[in-house]
This record gives structure tokens, C-alpha cells and sequence, in this order.
């Protein structure tokens, strides 16, 4: 049985193995933000020194993003689903497949070997120099952390774009895919033309500390500038590539819950993602307003940054919009789904302050960005890939999960990240900065410390009760039906439960009418 | 069609009065009469704009959101959503007349944000000059003339600048990256070894206000603060006097009175070494 799963090419196994990885992930960085925390919640030591601190905030952050965040929303949503939503019966290339998930795991495997080694890095997932060269640190874990996971996410990228242009059913043309899959093309076109860039600013990192190069150092002719640029070149479009799957999966799950189509479906796809797509990759120097490069870039950024309102808010229109009219009931995906709502504009309007240039000289490494990032990937995001967990867990597993523990567990983190982040915003706006062990000269921010930390711990007791549901679900849950949402999208409509080897028994036509929101009368045309 | 070109000529012209704040805006006054426009005093301005703004955003949408989740459910246990069907022109319309109405608040913002900009990073005549050298883990200010800063008791730098002049920082690091945040004026700008940059305040108040470190730079990132000290002409006057070497003090005679805001002659900082910026 662990060879068929080792060595399976099937993409809704090679899925669930970047689920996998991804929650264990998402567990390790989430224990290690509740000791952040603790350490955070008096002044002075708590439970560790300065210096497990940082190393245990650069895992978390590193973690959260390239363990979880990228791998849950693309490698298992992308692998379980596209194929079957456009009516494949696997991806274009399953053996690459494979190859993208092993080097996944390896990349995870290493990053946990960080709290084996003597000297783990604590330099933060943005690694800058000259700190992450002179540091004793390990800098090197992280750079081939970083390669590993990167050359999964560019195979990952030639697969499924290869599938979705080449093995859609007969029939179906561009304009009648599901909007996840839009989304999952937006999200992997980003990542295949940006991630090659963090890959060399890692590797120049690299050469710098063990080779003695100078890419990074002014002294000797370099430019530290470098860094920062082929850095945030890459990891501002990475937020798109959490947000676009994540936008795309709520999508769907609120349509199927209040049996509506998308709203203003063309719009979506053609405004919203693909103008993330073209948008958000001339932003990345908003990330470095206060980092002292010219000022014609960084006002130029600006410009760029609040246009990106635009697609965005599309997008969210097109969220809330897709409930008018409809006929919604609130299972616990869609208690996930509808409280996205919120979290999208709390953390898209948070970033408005943060486009401006003048507000960001004060804002800049402060809570208030923590806040905010918390809110739109760590909060949204995660929002987004549990209620995906939730929604289609009948389908994964052939069982149903509990419903009451699913809600139990929705309100106590739903009320727990609120708790923890809002009252970060407003100490961040009077000078809290982030990445802080500790605030001797903030004594009067303690008790905002502790509010956070209260809100971690009942965000623990969320997650226990919600992971524990899944884990239960699926091994002791009731037998699922076939489709009980009652929702029209390939997945649901013409596979077994769960689907089987090929997926499809026969390999589904379709016509110029079908869509997956088949909802109210509506066709292909009407949406 | 037509109709969607009103409406979107309806949501264009919210974008005038944004464009003539842009252009309307007065310029930066020029040297004779010189108005200083205090960056942190311009960023709680826009900071409060910006405040109502999102939080109108917020309420529409909140007001929207809840009414439909509320309002919208399932009565009966195969009904099916009724979005109704729109044309091609209503589809465009909740295109265009959404996107114009976030341009027309992106310009207004833009134009706010980038006259404030220019607050920040034109320093005005007249500034008193200091040197900033950061390190692994605090700050060392450098007046010239081998004037160099207090520390407290706990061995913490106190910046001490007399009231109602403005001060720049030109600000270099030893080793790493770190970045000097004080929080009070609302400015932050990182160092870097080999480069020059550079802030501004302008301390219109007497008091004491936090200096801290806002870019990770290693075990005590978090223990490398201090404070300004912001003082009356006469006592920053002394505290020149008394730290210049003894040939130096005659340049400086002690002011008359504290009401007269008088610029001491400008102290010479070029940057040693770095790369100006």
C-alpha cells in the first residue's frame, strides 16, 4: 500500500500527498506561532531566548508560505481537481506528476531538519543580506529548501497548463471552465515565469556566503538592492498565487451552496484574474518603500499598487454577487466560504494604506503589515483551502465529515484569528515593529500582546477540533452519496465516490450550453 | 450600450475632483518665506482620510454582504438559485463603472499620497545635519565638529535636537541592514553599509519620543531603541558647547531667548566613505 502511494502517478493521490505534506506543514508553523506567541505574551524572556525566537519565526514564515500555503492551494487543489473538472482522466504528464510531488516532500523534509542541525537559520523567510551571509546561521537549508520547492512548483506549472489547453472535454470550450481552473492557469502562468527569479536571488545568496562572491555586498562592488528586487520580484506575485485558487475554490463552493452561477462570469475570469495576472506582477517595490532605492521607483509603485484594487474588487464583487437571488444553506464549507467575505475585505482594504508610499514610511515593518498579510494569506487563504477541505470532502474521502464539530470548529477559529489580528492593526499604527523577541520600549503594548495570544490559543482549539474532524471523517465517516450538494460541475455530477482510476467511467461530451453553473435555467450563454 | 456609456460617464466625473487635487494641490512653498510642511502632522491627515475611506468601503460592502447572506437562503429543498440573466451590456457596466469608481478613489489617493511623498523626501533649508552610523545592535549620531550623542543609564542613544528646527538624518550602516523608525513622527528609512540615505523630522514639540530598529538584523533586533530628546534651543546649544572640543566653542554663543527660533549655522555632514545615494 505505501508503494502505491510513494510511486503513484494518479493525480488525486499525488493530491492528497501534497495535502498531506501541506497540513503537516500548516501544523509545525502554527505550534511554532503559539510559542511565538506565548514568548510574545510578557515582557522580557517568557519560555525562550532571542535567538530561538528568530529561528522559530523564520520556520514559521517559511513554512506557512512554501510548505503550506503554495503547495495546499496549488499542488493538492489544482492536482485533485483540474483534471477532472475539465474532464480528463489525469494530468498531461503523470510521471512529472510524481517527480513535482517527491521533490515537494523533500523540500519539506529539509525544512524540518532545521531544528535538527546546530545551526538553523534565523534569517527570516525574506533572507536578506548582509545579515543572511554574515549570520552562523545555516543559510544554505534555506536556499535548497527553496530550490526543491521551487523546481516542484515550475514542473507543476508545465503540467497543468499543458493539461488545461490540450485534455478539456470535447465540447468544452475556454469560457464554459470552472473558475477555479481559471484560476489555477492565472496562478501557474505566475509561477512559471517568477519563480526561476527567487530561485536566483537564493542561489546568488548562496554563492555569496560559501563561495565569497560579492552579488550582494557594496563594499566589493555589489548591490544589496539586488537582493530585495529579485526577491519581492517573485514573492509579490506568489500572493496571487495563494490568492487566485483560493478566490477561484470560494468561487465555486458559493455557487454550488447558493445554486446560483458565477456572477458575471467573463468578467471574473477576463477582469479579475487575468488582470491579478498582469497587475500584479508590476508591484513588487512596494514591498521596499522604506528601503532607501530611488524615489522614482517607489512612487511609480504606488501608482501600480492601487490600480490592483481593481481586479481584486472585482473579484470580490463577483463573491458577493454570486449570492444574489440564491437559495444558500450554511453547511460548515460555506460558513468558510461566506466568512471570506470579511477576511477579503478586511485584508484587501488594510493594503490600501500600504500601497501609499508616504503612509508606508511609518507602516513599514511594523504589525500593522503582519496584520494585514495575517488577514489576506494567513486568515483568507486558509479560510479558503478549509472550506475547499469541507466542500468536497464527501468526495475525497466517500464520507462525510461531522457537521457539528465542522461548525464547532469554524466559530472557535473564526472568532480566534479575529481576536489575535485586529488588535495588531492598531498597535502596529502606533509603532509596534514585527519580528520583535521582545518591546522594552513599548511596555504599554503587553496587554495587546496577550489579547493576540488569547485569540492563539482558542485558534488552537479550532484547529485540533477541525484537523481531528478530517482525520476522523475520513476513516469513520458516514458513507457519502455521489453528489450531496446537488452542485452540476464534472467532479460531482459524473464520477463515483470516491472517483475512480481514470476518473470518468465514460469520458464525459459536452455541449455548447453546459457549464458547471447550470443553476436557475442558465447555460454557457447566460452567465 | 448608450446606457452604460452614461453611467460610466457618471462614474468618470468622480474621478475630476481627484484629478484636481492632483493638479490643484498648492506646491511646496519656495525658500523666502519658509513654510515647512511637518511630514508626520501631513501623515496623520492622510492616515485619517484614508481611515474614512476604508471604512466606508466597509460599511457598504458589510451592509451588502449581510443582506444577502441573510436575506437569500433556501426555502424549499430543490430550489435553485435565480441570478437573473444580464446582457452584455449590464455585464460590461459592472465592469466599468466599479473599476472607475476605485480609479476615482486610487487618483485621489495617489494624489494625497504623492504630495505627502514629497513632504518626506525633500528636506527643507536649514535642517540641522547628523550623521547616523547604525551597527549590530545601536545607533551613533554624529554632530560634527566631534560632537557625538549621550546614551542613558541603560547605556540607550539619545538623539537630543533642539525644538522647532527640523533635523535630517544622513544614515549609514557598519554591518547588516537595519532600518531607524521613530514612530512618533511617523518615519522610518532602512541603512545599508556603502550607501547613504536619509529621513527628516521636524520636532515642533518639547518631549521624548522611541527610536527602535524596523529590519531584522539578528539576536537583539528587538534591544537596539533609544530615544529623542527634544529640547529648547538654549539647552541643545549647551549640549554642542560642552561636548565640542575647547577651540571649537566660540562658533557657537549661546542663544537669547527660547521664543526666537534662530538656525544655528548649518553642521557639515558628508557622508564619509559611502556612496551617496
Amino acid at each position: 500500500m505505501i508503494k502505491e502511494w510513494l510511486f503513484t502517478t494518479d493525480h488525486k493521490r499525488v493530491g492528497i500527498l501534497y495535502l498531506i505534506g501541506s497540513i503537516a506543514a500548516f501544523a509545525v508553523a502554527g505550534i511554532m506561532a503559539l510559542l511565538l506567541r506565548i514568548e510574545l505574551s510578557t515582557l522580557g524572556h517568557t519560555i525562550m531566548e532571542a535567538d530561538t525566537y528568530n529561528t522559530f519565526l523564520y520556520f514559521h514564515g517559511a513554512a506557512m508560505i512554501l510548505g503550506f500555503l503554495i503547495p495546499g492551494l496549488t499542488g493538492f487543489m489544482a492536482n485533485y481537481l483540474v483534471p477532472i473538472m475539465i474532464g480528463a482522466h489525469d494530468v498531461a504528464f503523470p510521471r512529472l506528476n510524481a517527480l513535482s510531488v517527491w521533490l515537494f516532500w523533500a523540500g519539506i523534509v529539509l525544512a524540518l531538519l532545521t531544528f535538527v542541525i546546530p545551526d538553523p537559520p534565523d534569517i527570516m523567510w525574506t533572507g536578506y543580506p548582509p545579515y543572511s551571509v554574515q549570520t552562523a546561521g545555516n543559510t544554505a537549508f534555506y536556499v535548497f529548501t527553496v530550490h526543491l520547492i521551487g523546481f516542484s512548483s515550475l514542473l507543476g506549472a508545465a503540467n497543468f497548463l499543458t493539461t488545461v489547453v490540450y485534455m478539456r472535454a470535447p465540447g468544452m470550450g475556454w469560457n464554459q471552465l470552472n473558475i477555479f481552473v481559471w484560476a489555477t492557469v492565472g496562478a501557474f502562468i505566475v509561477q512559471l515565469i517568477f519563480v526561476p527569479v527567487l530561485a536566483s536571488a537564493v542561489t546568488l545568496l548562496l554563492l555569496d556566503k560559501y563561495l565569497g562572491t560579492a552579488f550582494y555586498d557594496a563594499v566589493k562592488g555589489g548591490d544589496v538592492f539586488l537582493y530585495q528586487n529579485l526577491f519581492w520580484f517573485y514573492s509579490h506575485p506568489a500572493v496571487y498565487v495563494i490568492a487566485l485558487p483560493a478566490v477561484g475554490a470560494l468561487l465555486e463552493i458559493i455557487s454550488t451552496h447558493t445554486r446560483n452561477p458565477i456572477f458575471n462570469y467573463k468578467v471574473t475570469v477576463y477582469g479579475g484574474v487575468i488582470g491579478v495576472v498582469l497587475l500584479g506582477s508590476d508591484v513588487w517595490a512596494h514591498h521596499l518603500y522604506a528601503s532607501g532605492i530611488a524615489d522614482w521607483l517607489r512612487i511609480g509603485m504606488m501608482f501600480t499598487t492601487l490600480l490592483i484594487s481593481v481586479p481584486m474588487g472585482l473579484l470580490t464583487i463577483s463573491m458577493v454577487g454570486t449570492f444574489y437571488k440564491g437559495a444558500a444553506r450554511y453547511p460548515t464549507p460555506m460558513l468558510y466560504a461566506s466568512s471570506c467575505l470579511f477576511l477579503i475585505l478586511i485584508g484587501g482594504l488594510t493594503g490600501i494604506p500600504l500601497a501609499l508610499t508616504s503612509l508606508t514610511l511609518h507602516l513599514h515593518g511594523t504589525y500593522f503589515v503582519m496584520a494585514h498579510f495575517h488577514f489576506i494569506m494567513g486568515i483568507m487563504a486558509t479560510f479558503a483551502l478549509f472550506a475547499s477541505i469541507y466542500h468536497w470532502f464527501p468526495k475525497f474521502t466517500g464520507r462525510m465529515y461531522n457537521e457539528t464539530a465542522g461548525k464547532v470548529g469554524f466559530w472557535l477559529n473564526f472568532i480566534g484569528v479575529n481576536v489575535t489580528f485586529l488588535v495588531l492593526f492598531d498597535i502596529g499604527v502606533r509603532g509596534m515593529p514585527r519580528r520583535y523577541y521582545d518591546y522594552q520600549m513599548f511596555p504599554q503594548f503587553e496587554f495587546y500582546q496577550q489579547i493576540a495570544t488569547v485569540g492563539a490559543l482558542i485558534i488552537v482549539l479550532g484547529m485540533t477540533v477541525t484537523i481531528l474532524n478530517w482525520i476522523v471523517g475520513a476513516i469513520a465517516g458516514e458513507k457519502a452519496t455521489d453528489n450531496p450538494w446537488g452542485s452540476r460541475s464534472l467532479e460531482w455530477t459524473h464520477t463515483q465516490t470516491p472517483p475512480g482510476p481514470g476518473n470518468f467511467p465514460t469520458p464525459p461530451v459536452v455541449d455548447e450550453n453546459w457549464s458547471p453553473y447550470n443553476y436557475g435555467g442558465h447555460t454557457a450563454k447566460t452567465i | 450600450m448608450r446606457k452604460i456609456f452614461f453611467y460610466a460617464a457618471l462614474a468618470g466625473l468622480a474621478m475630476v475632483p481627484s484629478i484636481a487635487a492632483a493638479y490643484g494641490g498648492e506646491a511646496p512653498a519656495k525658500a523666502a518665506v519658509a513654510v515647512i510642511n511637518d511630514p508626520a502632522h501631513g501623515w496623520n491627515e492622510l492616515g485619517t482620510h484614508v481611515l474614512i475611506d476604508m471604512l466606508a468601503f466597509t460599511v457598504v460592502f458589510s451592509i451588502i454582504s449581510f443582506y444577502f447572506v441573510f436575506k437569500y437562503t433556501r426555502k424549499s429543498e430543490n430550489q435553485e438559485g435565480a441570478l437573473p440573466k444580464i446582457s452584455r451590456g449590464t455585464s460590461l457596466a459592472w465592469a466599468i463603472i466599479p473599476t472607475f469608481l476605485f480609479l476615482a478613489d486610487d487618483f485621489y489617493l495617489a494624489a494625497n499620497g504623492f504630495k505627502l511623498w514629497n513632504d518626506q523626501r525633500h528636506v527643507p533649508e536649514g535642517a540641522l545635519e547628523v550623521k547616523l552610523t547604525g551597527h549590530m545592535w545601536t545607533w551613533e549620531f554624529d554632530y560634527g565638529n566631534g560632537v557625538r550623542n549621550d546614551v542613558d543609564k541603560e547605556d540607550r542613544p539619545i538623539l537630543i535636537v533642539p525644538q522647532g528646527r527640523p533635523v535630517v538624518l544622513r544614515m549609514s550602516s557598519e554591518d547588516v541592514n537595519h532600518s531607524f523608525f521613530i514612530p512618533d513622527y511617523r518615519i522610518k528609512e532602512d541603512l545599508m553599509k556603502g550607501r547613504v540615505t536619509y529621513l527628516w523630522f521636524y520636532p515642533k514639540e518639547v518631549g521624548e519620543h522611541v527610536i527602535t530598529c524596523a529590519e531584522f538584523c539578528g539576536t537583539k533586533h528587538s534591544d537596539m531603541f533609544g530615544k529623542v530628546k527634544v529640547v529648547p534651543p538654549a539647552q541643545f546649544e549647551a549640549f554642542l558647547a560642552a561636548k565640542s572640543a575647547p577651540k571649537a566653542a566660540t562658533a557657537s554663543a549661546p542663544a537669547p531667548a527660547p521664543a526666537e527660533v534662530a538656525p544655528a549655522p548649518a553642521q557639515p555632514a558628508p557622508p564619509a566613505g559611502g556612496k551617496a545615494s
